[in-house]
């Protein structure tokens, strides 16, 4: 349990230096060199006219559906991990438990695939 | 006093000390890996590449790295400045903190963790977060496209790359990277599991927006993609974080399928201090094989169109890695292969 | 040991605030990124815990994919905020009973707690150091919990289908590739050689 933390302290001291570092480097050059912005300078990046709207539309709702399926995949990943590691030892139980559930995304996978819900164009 | 120092100061500062053993190194890794990749564009396309900036060109990185600093940070007037200077902060931290757990031999290593790939791996899936912040603070429509389309692709390969992890954990039945670096003692798991690799390579290629996937940032028409905005020190944050990364890739890669440190045929000529160098020097030889593969892959292969990157993504590569991580697993059960 | 109390009150009091501002900042972006910082906190207590798995997998699930979709609502469908808070006073009430409720359950709840005898032997019972709880996790959650694990499952294909059915339109005027229409176009199909002598062409 201790010996389990001690492995952690390196990570919190690392993010610390990282995040020291990169504040460093982005200050350096605020410091090191004069700022003399303008308003042409800080117009966001067009074709030679300033954008007509805020630049935050609106999008495809298809965004938000890869979103949504990636956090499925991403928990069905997540199940698999301990799995993985302990198949040892469940054998072939486990096995087949995972392979039901495996299936049962597999049918809302391929219900995915029928409806066209995967297609880009 | 003396008890304080020997109980949290001295591990603390033998502990920093480790860390910036680690960055520097890194660093320079990292501004000669730009060279690199010019030097092999251009040896593709039959050019010189840089040439002038000292002997072979080789001061041409840190050249770059001055005239970057040298230059002006604008932040645009529509931006929300805190979310645009946090986001190229974000992505270097993210590309430097994964680090602390990648093993350079039996042993070397800064925090060896019981869950590390599991570390790697949340790890890379927080790098959706520089992006989305990028492009959505800048307030400009290319920024924001490139965002949203970078969020998307890298969401969209991220669910193969854990398919296949879980694969090789299948067989080392341990989430300790040291542990699936000896697992390989006996054949490298490219081997056995060669389609898998193939895959990994692939997600990873887009996973660090890289050429052929490097629309998120396609020039010829979102100019920059989610860094148009960018200039100066928080600019040079964002392409030190994406080289950054591609040299974490190719750690990941070597480690899940190349053996890590291990040398072919176990040849140890060496001991003491010596073998450490030479364990690590195999490490860092298959890390270069394949970063090189990476910038081969950018000179050869055209830019894919998005909608063939989902495809490839959600239909190819995600029932792929699937089928094979299941045909493995009933591979291991059904032969009682199984070391746990 | 002082390390870890310290590192815990880091923690707490960071995951506290930050749940705090995730109510309370006016940009709903900035709540969105409280929240990620709140999953942070909670992750480092969890590794405090030695429940370094679960850690891990917070980071990754919640962190990794629900926030970035979170973040993609808030970011991208540009509500107006101040609009939605006029009506705040107005639904004051409304929203002041149900919490009221809630609040009661909650005592009720904890008000029949009970602790099963036995439970805080185990709890003080060391790990065993051969097992990692990824391991242990594993042993237990396919076998034995196999019920809970299936449920969890066919939860997930419900959302699946239902975020399919919700969010997904097919557009008629969408001209999409076909590869396979396109590996059988043929020369003949498409290609007609004529020969037309000079003079004779119409």
């Amino acid at each position: 349990m201790d010996s389990l933390l001690r492995e952690y302290l390196p990570i919190l001291i690392f993010i610390g230096v990282a995040f020291g570092l990169s504040v460093v480097i982005v200050l350096a050059s605020f410091i090191l060199v004069r700022q003399r912005p303008d308003s042409e300078k800080l117009s966001p990046y067009e074709c030679g006219f300033p954008p007509f709207s805020d630049a935050r539309a609106k999008f495809d709702v298809r965004f938000y559906l890869v979103s949504l399926l990636f956090i499925i995949f991403d928990l069905e990943v997540a199940f698999l991990f301990p799995w993985a590691v302990a198949l040892g030892k469940i054998g072939v139980f486990g096995f087949w438990s995972m392979m039901v559930f495996l299936g049962v995304l597999t049918v809302g996978f391929i219900y995915e695939w029928k409806t066209g819900a995967l297609e880009w164009e | 006093m003396a008890e304080l120092w020997r109980s949290y100061g001295l591990p603390t500062t033998i502990t920093v000390a480790e860390i910036v053993a680690i960055i520097v190194p890194l660093l320079l890794a990292v501004a000669y890996l730009t060279y690199a990749e010019r030097k092999v564009l251009a040896a593709a396309q039959l050019r010189k590449g840089p040439n002038v900036v000292g002997p072979f060109g080789l001061f041409q990185p840190l050249a770059d790295g001055l005239k970057l600093l040298m230059k002006e940070t604008v932040i645009p007037s529509g931006a929300n400045r805190v979310v645009f200077i946090a986001a190229p902060i974000i992505t270097f931290m993210l590309s430097l903190v994964a680090w602390a757990v990648i093993p350079f031999d039996a042993g070397v290593v800064l925090a060896n963790i019981n869950v590390g790939i599991l570390y790697l791996f949340a790890i890379s899936s927080l790098g959706v977060y520089g992006i989305i912040m990028a492009g959505w603070s800048s307030n400009s429509r290319y920024a924001f496209l490139g965002g949203l389309r970078s969020a998307a692709q890298m969401v969209s390969y991220e669910v193969s790359i854990g398919f296949v992890i879980v694969s090789v954990l299948l067989i080392v039945g341990s989430l300790n990277l040291s542990d699936i670096v000896e697992a390989q003692k006996t054949v490298w798991f490219a081997l056995p599991l060669f389609p898998m690799f193939i895959v990994f390579f692939i997600s990873g290629l887009a996973e660090t927006n890289r050429s052929p996937f490097d629309l998120p940032e396609g020039e010829s028409e979102l100019v920059a993609g989610f860094f148009v905005e960018y200039s100066s020190m928080t600019f040079a944050l964002f392409y030190l974080g994406e080289y950054a990364n591609m040299i974490l890739m190719s750690a990941m890669t070597s480690i899940l399928f190349l053996g890590g440190w291990l040398a072919p045929f176990n040849i140890q000529p060496f001991t003491g201090v010596l073998a450490h160098l030479w364990a690590a020097a195999w490490f860092f030889a298959k890390m270069a094989f394949v970063l090189f593969c990476f910038l081969w892959m950018r000179a050869t292969m055209p830019r894919f169109r998005y909608d063939q990157l989902m495809r490839l993504g959600w239909k190819v590569f995600l029932p792929l890695s699937l089928f094979w991580l299941a045909a493995t697993a009933a591979f291991l059960v059904f032969t009682g292969k199984l070391g746990a | 040991m002082i390390v870890q109390a310290l590192a815990f009150y880091a923690f707490a009091a960071v995951a506290i605030a930050s749940g705090v501002m995730v109510i309370s900042a006016r940009n709903p972006v900035h709540s969105v990124l409280f929240l990620i910082l709140a999953f942070f906190s909670a992750a480092g207590l969890f590794v405090l815990l030695g429940a370094e798995f679960l850690a891990m997998i917070l980071v990754i699930v919640y962190v990794g994919a629900v926030a970035v979709l979170f973040l993609f609502v808030v970011m991208m469908l540009d509500i107006n905020f101040v609009e939605l808070r006029q009506g705040f006073l107005q639904y004051l009430p409304v929203g002041a009973l149900v919490g009221l409720i809630l609040l009661a359950e909650l005592i009720l709840m904890f008000g029949a707690w009970v602790v099963a005898p036995g439970a805080p032997q185990a709890a003080v019972a060391p790990t065993p150091s051969t097992l990692s709880n990824t391991a242990a996790l594993g042993t237990l959650l396919y076998t034995h919990y196999v019920y809970a694990f299936q449920t969890a499952g066919a939860v997930l294909l419900v959302a699946m289908i239902g975020a399919i059915v919700l969010t997904h339109r097919t557009r008629p005027d969408s001209r999409r590739q076909r590869i396979a229409r396109q590996v059988a176009r043929r020369r003949e199909d498409t290609l007609e050689i004529v020969k037309v002598r000079p003079g004779e062409g119409a």
